[in-house]
């Protein structure tokens, strides 16, 4: 067998140096990344990289910083298995392999001029950061801007800072909710759904954008097709099993779409007959 | 200009120790009474020219079950995309695996296209093996319209009584048939021999099912919610033959094996099968395709229905192995059958 050194394959990685991480909650780890030479990770919002830690793997993870923020970028990746085990005993200094950036991202040209209606449960608020900081960078471009956020209990809640600094926003609207807080918590208690009524919209010139859990998006969607919200107007992003980030391995197939190539992020209105997206 | 050639079956053996002379030959070979597999050859007396589909199609000299894509140094920070090949004349390949072999170039050429499948497949020369006849009950190449070559081979060699005429595809395959002093210029007679095999291989083979194959793709197209899957559902066994036989399911993995020393280590591209319970799972342990019954239909659907939205072409070449293979009995002619009566 000839052994030959491949310049072009699609599993050529690029050294990521970690320069910051710390932890956002007990589970969650935030990482701030740079790319070897100062190079550009040209990406949109909504993409992610494949992160590869030689002996442990390799695994999908979202991009969460606008690419407005140049220099490096940032993921958050919350414990779970063996890979993600592996990833947050690195610290700052240490070097990860990049491939990437994968995937479709959220059409932020199409968006502008539009009322924004961001919705996130759980760890969507992740990938979902990335969309909100670059329309927040942006603010001019974009019109209405409303943040709607959702996870278990007070303390699964990632990025509070800026959390706080959305909040103090005048051009932003933010409103969270938690499944259940100890009584100390003088926010709304309840799930996500809870918030939907509540938000006044103008359903026509608004883009709605969904990432959560698999178990959210029904309901989700089930309120925003009450408010009225074309279905073409909502983008959903999914998270699926992947190995190769390209298109070929077949783990995030749903139908006849890869999710790492047609998606992660989806229209509604192309996926809702797909029976294996929702 | 299309070219024929023949070769005398007096002259076989003679052709294929000058082959394996050349570079590495590979043919089908029998591996019980009725299994045979492609492997290595030296001499004529280990190839077997009658031989029912393969039990792993040529796929596996493709895209390996287990091939390095990278390799790396952990200290040295060092990662390299690697590729193992080596130069390979794949001999005797029925027209069926030739079309099995066109849609994994179909797919490993997507954008960003697989350097490491591409190049592999640029050294494999590739000469087929004609079916004058069926192989035997399951296969459904007749339906496939998979029982003549469509392209896909450098030489084609069709088996007459006493020779092979043999139809020259491409510079690769003239220039390997120049080096063999004992293959000729087709004469007229042998040409009146191929037609007269190739007008009584009309009536041979017909569609294996009683359904035109354009409406295939509709077929299951409206089947999502069919009961048949819940039949399926009730036989399968989830062990992934099926779509380890198939020329053309080509899902893989991608496992990182380190060395002792964790400092060296690899990737390694190993397949894999839709058909295995934590294929769709991702690791919050949310799983896509939980039920067997859904992932048949997820084979199915990848053959009949999915691959005409990028390729217009069925991904089934109607070898009949998953059918042969299966030790639950799931069969795809009756698949097919029973999905048409359910739409009755």
């Amino acid at each position: 067998m000839e052994r030959t050194v491949l310049l072009k394959s699609p599993y050529v990685a690029s050294e990521g140096r970690i320069i910051e991480s710390r932890f956002l909650t007990k589970e969650e780890k935030y990482f701030k990344i740079a790319l070897k030479g100062g190079k550009l990770l040209d990406f949109v919002p909504g993409q992610f990289v494949m992160v590869a830690i030689p002996g442990a793997g390799e695994a999908p993870i979202s991009i969460s910083s606008s690419p407005s923020q140049v220099g490096y970028f940032e993921i958050v990746v919350r414990k779970v298995g063996t890979f993600t085990s592996a990833i947050h005993m690195l610290e700052e200094g240490d070097m990860i392999g990049i491939r990437g950036p994968f995937g479709s991202g959220f059409p932020v040209r199409m968006l502008e001029g539009n009322d924004m209606l961001f919705i996130a449960g759980g760890l969507g608020i992740i990938p979902l950061r990335s969309l909100i900081n670059y329309v927040i960078d942006n603010r001019r471009d974009y019109g209405k801007v409303s943040i709607l956020l959702g996870c278990k209990s007070p303390e699964n809640l990632l990025f509070s800072d800026e959390l706080d600094e959305w909040q103090q926003r005048l051009d932003v609207n933010l409103a969270c909710t938690v499944d259940r807080a100890a009584p100390d918590w003088d926010g709304n208690v309840g799930l996500i759904t809870s918030l939907i009524p509540g938000v006044t919209l103008d359903s026509h010139m608004t883009y709605a954008i969904v990432v959560g859990p698999p178990v959210m998006y029904k309901y989700v969607l089930t309120e925003l097709v009450k408010k009225e919200v074309p279905e073409s107007q909502i983008y959903v992003s999914f998270e699926r099993h992947m190995k190769c980030g390209v298109g070929h391995c077949g783990h995030c197939q749903m139908g006849s779409l890869y999710c790492c190539k047609e998606g992660p992020v989806f229209n509604y209105a192309k996926i809702k007959d797909n029976i294996e997206a929702l | 200009m299309e070219q024929y050639l023949i070769l005398f079956k007096n002259d076989f053996d003679d052709f294929v120790e000058r082959l394996a002379k050349i570079q590495k030959l590979v043919a089908p070979v029998k591996r019980g009474s009725k299994s045979f597999a492609f492997d290595e050859v030296t001499a004529a007396e280990d190839v077997s020219l009658n031989y029912i589909p393969t039990i792993l199609p040529p796929k596996k000299y493709f895209m390996p079950q287990n091939e390095t894509i990278v390799e790396y140094e952990k200290k040295q920070n060092k990662w390299e995309a690697i590729l193992y090949s080596e130069a390979i004349t794949l001999f005797g390949v029925h027209t069926c695996d030739l079309a099995g072999i066109q849609c994994l170039n179909l797919v490993f050429s997507d954008r960003p296209n697989d350097v490491h499948y591409i190049i592999r497949k640029k050294r494999i020369l590739i000469i087929g093996l004609e079916c004058n006849d069926y192989c035997d009950e399951y296969a459904t190449c007749g339906l496939m319209d998979n029982h003549n070559a469509n392209g896909g081979y450098d030489l084609l060699m069709t088996e007459l009584e006493d020779r092979f005429v043999i139809h020259v595809n491409t510079v690769d395959g003239e220039e390997l048939m120049g080096k063999l002093a004992m293959v000729k210029p087709a004469d007229a007679e042998s040409m009146t021999m191929l037609n007269k095999m190739r007008n009584k291989k009309r009536e041979v083979f017909q569609p294996e099912i009683d359904i035109e194959r354009k409406e295939l793709k509709p077929l299951f197209e409206e089947s999502f919610q069919a009961e048949v899957w819940d039949s399926i559902h009730e036989k399968c066994l989830s062990c992934g033959n099926c779509t380890n036989v198939c020329p053309t399911c080509y899902c893989y993995d991608v496992e990182d094996e380190i060395d002792l020393d964790f400092n060296k280590g690899k990737m390694v591209r190993k397949w894999d099968s839709c058909q295995s319970r934590p294929f769709a799972m991702i690791s919050g342990g949310e799983n896509f395709r939980p039920e067997r019954g859904g992932r048949q239909r997820h084979r199915y659907m990848r053959k009949f229905n999915y691959p005409f939205e990028k390729y217009n072409r069925y991904f089934c070449t109607g070898c009949g192995r998953c059918s042969r293979t299966c030790m639950a009995k799931i069969n795809l002619k009756e698949t097919i059958e029973t999905l048409i009566e359910e739409k009755k």
